[in-house]
């Protein structure tokens, strides 16, 4: 299996999320919200380093 | 409404707490560990624990897939916290083990993110058996 860089973060993030959704919150609606900042978090962070270093790399 | 007249709440935690902790407390610690989910299965949260199942398992073998290492010998420290995060996934870690699942030598960078998966996946695990131990004595809800 040889997932596109991107991909892979972003199943890595979703599990994760998941596990820190349900870990670190005590209700589902709490949970859910927690999960869901977390995996933006996530991705969105891989998206602006990934243009910080596009761009060192000019 | 009308109020029950014992107050669990406002003696901190409730007395279905002290029930709780009625038993071998680290079982679901030691099951979660063991089996990702099962933790959560013991202390009755199945939603929980199938989403943590799913998550870890998935973490796990989309690892192997992309030909992460497990990490088999201690060298150097590096390796010992490689093979202190693979020992969180419990059965999971000793099962490829035995049948000599993962890639050796890790050649290409969708394998190191492997690598990575297979260990995170490991740490996750021992985040949930510990919740699932917090739920079981009572520190949770």
């Amino acid at each position: 299996m040889h997932p596109s860089h991107f991909f892979a973060v972003v199943l890595f993030a979703l599990f994760a999320s998941t596990v820190f959704g349900i870990t670190m919150r005590d209700t589902p609606p709490k949970m859910f919200r927690y999960g869901a900042y977390c995996f933006v978090l996530f991705v969105g962070s891989v998206i602006v380093f990934s243009w910080v270093m596009f761009l060192i790399a000019r | 409404m009308a109020t029950t007249p014992n107050k669990p709440a406002a003696a901190g935690k409730p007395a279905t707490g002290k029930q709780k902790q009625q038993g071998f407390v680290y079982l679901p610690l030691i099951a979660g560990w063991l089996i990702p989910g099962a933790g959560h299965f013991i202390v009755r949260k199945p939603i929980r624990g199938t989403l943590i199942a799913v998550s870890i398992i998935s973490m796990f073998a989309l690892g192997l897939a992309m030909q992460g290492k497990l990490y088999t010998g201690a060298q150097d420290i590096l390796e010992m916290l490689g093979v202190a995060g693979d020992l969180g996934n419990g059965l999971l870690y000793f099962l490829g083990r035995a049948a000599g699942w993962g890639g050796q030598p890790v050649q290409t960078t969708v394998a190191d993110y492997g690598t990575k998966f297979i260990v995170v996946a490991g740490l996750l695990n021992i985040i949930a058996a510990v919740d699932a131990h917090n739920l079981r004595t009572g520190r949770k809800s």
